[in-house]
């Protein structure tokens, strides 16, 4: 073993906790890197990491996937989106099947793709659907500015895009979300810095630490929260300080104000969260793909048996699931934890079979 | 067509006798190489076409038990179909990969190969200089393996019709009487070899795709492996098993191996070449280097006591200057089930786990 992870290993078994806590990783990278180094194997029993609700896939409900179906069974427009969201069931279908069966969906690394894909065929109606967290909402607010000053009128956003900080506040009023702290996402706190964390941390007295994504970082993060909790403490710190400042990234969440106003979402397994999602501000209307393609009242419902709500609180693990592996499975997922390259179903799947 | 709780759709109608296969369209995903592909294949191709040979599934078929001739006498026969997007990509293009992908699948049985097929379909106002540079590209790699194109064939179809150029090409070599290199001969404390970096071939594909604005100095690792399977060869005389890492990357190709060999692998993620430039890319796409594919790369299974001769050997090959052990054949698999074989990932932090075929690579047309 690695010399600084035996030492940070060694480290985590002195500090003795007399209880066990439970960890929730916010990030569904986090929750990747865990389950793919097998960090469970080495650290004490009484550390109980659980993912939390940070995949975009994860969260996004079945109503929205069934509405940008139904635009795309009703529209001839050109559809991009990043390569999780193909295979997220809805009620009776997923993009990679309306796909497959020849409708006019692509991949894309970025907006941008597709605000150019837009701009080099006038003729095609282009919608992005826009998913993500603070990580990849500027850059959809770079685009939407760009489209506006280009007078581009044929590109458009169906936007799920939905903010972190608020998500947590809701789930430590859930009673049944037992949580001692919180093992904050890395990216997106490069962008919206520490300080939602600090009156997080304070208001219910939680520690919380930014961690980097290597097995290193993430292991010197959990020591720092057992730190906190063996002193009493409970603040924000920053592990992954060669990314993220307190402070953020100012210009970037400006930029995502000049375009969205706060609005609220719905989270797939939680429910609606105030102040948790984003809406497009008057000025930028005209990009807006559910006011320009309207479809009929959708009556979605989430796949019977899928316990995807309860995993995304930490409520319950994947296997806990009665799906699981069993009906649930990457080439026949139920639920969107089983689908993402974030989702925690996902990762037991593909990481932990030697416990499961 | 209905699914019984916690059991995969019955694979054949039994009333009808029909083969029932889970997808009522095919999709990307049949062809990367991963748990669809194999679907496709088990479920569907082999149910109509399956025979003792082509259940083998193995890169080349081995033909023997020709009437009048020895019964060491052995032919290997192989074939490969080319849709790579972009056409021409760093580190080579379509028809360089079409002679170096028939190739490589050719020497995995030790053969000597003898001569190749090459097919075309070609789109409607394809230019003619992309033409020749393709044609020239061939002939390049035919001059350093010696080999001919003796039969073959054009189509033309409207534009439309096909994304510029398709090439297959078939391969036919013969295997040398002292030779029987095959997965299925692949035994416990066989040392696991692969001659340099993994995922060059697809992280350069992906880079080099139209929409993906960062710059790379990635090459693609395409190379016919013909001389360095013969100095593999001619080292030692233990060479159990060979096999080219192509689509579905290294981890893909394991699994297949530990099944059809019913053993178990140890592989040691820290032995593993990666390149940082692709370990980038891996990251930002969300990929794992493990499932990328590779056209240059071939995983050889010997006897533990010849792997630093093998390895030797390989070094001094130009195309096995990155050459290492990545791990070893422990023990025949302790489950009785057929195809039970698993492969065991010790992580770079010393921790386990098991790996499994890819599934839904978002990489379509990598080869």
């Amino acid at each position: 073993m690695d010399r600084n992870i035996k030492h940070i290993v060694e480290s985590l078994y002195k500090s003795k906790l007399s209880d066990s806590i439970s960890i929730m990783e916010v990030c569904g990278t986090h929750t990747m890197a865990i389950s793919k180094y097998g960090l469970r194997q080495i650290i004490p029993e009484t550390i109980n990491l659980i993912s939390g609700p940070g995949c975009p896939v994860c969260v996004t409900p079945a109503f929205d996937i069934d509405t940008i179906l139904e635009i795309t069974e009703n529209y001839d427009i050109s559809l991009f989106t990043f390569g999780d969201m193909l295979h997220v069931p809805g009620s009776k279908s997923s993009l990679y099947n309306k796909k497959s069966e020849g409708k006019d969906i692509n991949i894309c690394y970025s907006p941008l793709d597709a605000l150019n894909f837009a701009k080099q065929n006038p003729s095609r109606k282009v919608i992005f659907l826009a998913i993500g967290f603070e990580t990849t909402i500027p850059l959809t607010s770079v685009v939407i500015k760009r489209a506006y000053t280009e007078k581009i009128n044929n590109f458009f956003i169906y936007n799920v895009h939905k903010l972190i900080p608020e998500a947590l506040e809701t789930l430590l009023k859930d009673e049944r979300v037992k949580i001692n702290a919180f093992l904050c996402p890395g990216h997106v706190s490069a962008i919206i810095g520490s300080m939602h964390y600090n009156l997080i941390a304070e208001k219910y007295k939680i520690p919380c630490v930014i961690s980097g994504f290597e097995p290193f970082d993430i292991l010197e993060s959990i020591n720092m929260i057992i730190k906190q909790i063996k002193n009493g403490k409970h603040e924000a710190q920053i592990q992954y300080n060669r990314v993220v400042r307190e402070e953020g990234n100012p210009v970037a969440i400006k930029l995502i104000y000049e375009i969205f106003d706060k609005t609220d979402s719905i989270w797939r397994g939680i429910g609606n969260i105030p102040d948790s999602g984003l809406k497009l501000k008057e000025d930028f209307l005209e990009f807006d793909a559910k006011i320009n393609f309207p479809v009929k009242k959708i009556r979605s419902k989430e796949p019977p048996g899928c316990q995807c709500g309860d995993v995304l609180k930490g409520i319950k693990k994947p296997f806990e699931c009665g799906l699981f592996s069993k009906i649930c499975r990457p080439d026949n997922p139920v639920g969107p934890c089983m689908v993402s390259s974030e989702g925690s179903c996902a990762a037991y799947y593909r990481y932990e079979k030697l416990k499961v | 067509m209905t699914a019984k709780k916690g059991k995969t759709i019955n694979k054949e109608n039994k009333k009808t006798g029909e083969a029932v296969f889970k997808d009522d369209v095919i999709r990307l995903s049949h062809g990367d190489g991963g748990i669809k592909t194999n679907e496709l294949i088990n479920d569907l191709i082999l149910k109509y076409l399956g025979n003792k040979i082509l259940n083998r599934l193995e890169d080349s078929a081995v033909l023997k038990g020709f009437s009048g001739c020895s019964d060491n006498y052995k032919i290997a026969f192989t074939t490969d179909s080319f849709v790579v997007n972009p056409i021409f990509f760093p580190g080579g293009d379509i028809g360089k990969l079409s002679i170096c992908g028939t190739v490589n699948d050719l020497v995995t049985t030790g053969c000597i190969p003898a001569a190749l097929s090459l097919s075309f379909i070609i789109e409607e106002s394809f230019h003619v200089s992309d033409l020749k540079k393709i044609l020239s590209s061939i002939k390049k790699v035919l001059n350093e393996t010696g080999l001919n194109v003796v039969t073959g064939d054009t189509k033309v179809v409207e534009k439309g019709s096909a994304d510029k150029i398709y090439i297959n090409t078939s391969g036919l070599g013969f295997i040398p009487d002292n030779l029987d290199i095959s997965p299925y001969n692949i035994k416990p404390g066989d040392a696991i070899l692969i001659n340099g970096g993994i995922g060059e071939h697809g992280a350069a594909i992906i880079s080099s795709r139209k929409g993906f604005d960062f710059k790379t100095n990635i090459v693609s690792d395409c190379s016919p492996l013909l001389s360095l399977v013969n100095d593999i060869t001619s080292a030692s005389g233990k060479i159990h098993a060979l096999r080219d890492a192509t689509r579905g990357g290294l981890a893909s190709v394991l699994v297949e191996l530990a099944k059809s060999s019913e053993t178990d692998f140890n592989i040691y993620e820290n032995c593993i070449p990666v390149k940082k430039e692709v370990k980038g890319v891996c990251e930002f796409l969300g990929l794992d280097p493990l499932y990328i594919a590779n056209e240059g790369k071939m995983v050889v299974f010997v006897d533990k006591n010849d792997a630093d001769i093998v390895l030797d050997v390989m070094k001094k090959n130009k195309y096995g200057k990155g050459s290492c052990v990545i791990g070893e054949v422990t023990e025949k698999s302790r489950k009785a089930k057929k195809d039970s074989g698993t492969v065991t990932l010790v992580t770079k932090i010393g921790t386990k786990r098991i790996l499994d075929l890819a599934f839904a690579e978002q990489l379509p047309r990598i080869c």
